[in-house]
């Protein structure tokens, strides 16, 4: 089991998710700093992504879109708010046009990522995703059912679980 | 319905209906606040779809609707899927490299 904690904070529209892993935390940190490796992880296997930019320093860009078995793009964007590698990123997660400019009309999220030594070796990673605004919140809820959404969101691996 | 929630005397509101329906006078008397502006905050739950108010005789009653704060937790609950999954798919990367 390598999820040790989650907690949910509706009220600040905020979930923090703990994972611990036997690797220690410069290799973690590469798994967020090597774009390959990242395309691997961030959508599910049915919905490839593919990194096209990655600066993971203060002020940078990632831009990557996933693609679905039907040959459909969803595009998103990261802007980096906060780096100290190999312990800690914050970035904004947002959804593209399919020419990749950010969609203001789609929700983002803010991600915190804080890798820590695990006692007796290894990692621990913490993830605060917090919906930004009262509307990223409320444009999800409107179109909470929507499949491109899911797919956006990766959901498609919580349909096939 | 995050902006109807972003107030604490409208959660405290929901939380209160949900359990027990209130006519808006006995809220009132919950709250350092006038009879009007707690009439204007449940408004707003009621439009949110969180509470319903209904009349009887010569009082507004309100109640809390259950289940409409599940889209809510629905949302947080989907993040952890999502995370979980991207979790789960991390710990196969790693392992990778750790076998000899």
């Amino acid at each position: 089991m390598t999820v040790t904690d989650v907690v949910k904070d509706p009220a600040n529209r905020r979930m923090t998710i703990t994972a611990e892993f036997g690797a220690p935390v410069e290799r973690v940190w590469q798994i967020w700093a090597d774009p390959r490796q990242l395309e691997r992880w961030w959508g599910p296997p049915t919905y490839p992504a593919t990194v096209v930019d990655h600066d993971l320093s203060a002020g940078g860009a990632v831009n990557y879109f996933m693609t679905s078995p039907e040959g459909d793009k969803y595009a998103g964007w990261w802007r980096v708010s906060a780096v100290a590698p190999p312990r800690r990123l914050e970035f904004e997660d947002g959804f593209a046009d399919a020419d990749g400019r950010p969609n203001p009309n789609m929700p983002v999220t803010v991600v915190a990522v804080t890798l820590d030594d695990r006692d007796g070796g290894g990692t621990r990673m913490e993830i605060t995703s917090t919906f930004a605004t009262v509307e990223a919140m409320d444009q999800l809820l409107a179109m909470g059912m929507d499949e491109g959404m899911k797919a956006a969101m990766g959901q498609i691996d919580a349909l096939l679980a | 319905m995050f902006h109807a929630l972003a107030d604490a005397t409208r959660r405290d509101i929901v939380a209160v209906v949900l359990a027990q329906e209130q006519s808006v006078s006995e809220l009132a008397v919950r709250y350092p606040m006038s009879f009007a502006a707690v009439q204007k905050h449940v408004a707003v739950l009621e439009r949110a779809g969180l509470v319903v108010k209904h009349r009887r005789g010569r009082e507004q009653r309100v109640r809390g609707v259950p289940g409409a704060l599940r889209d809510v937790h629905g949302l947080l609950d989907q993040l952890e899927s999502l995370w979980r999954a991207r979790i789960n798919r991390i710990d196969m990367i790693l392992d990778e490299g750790a076998s000899p």
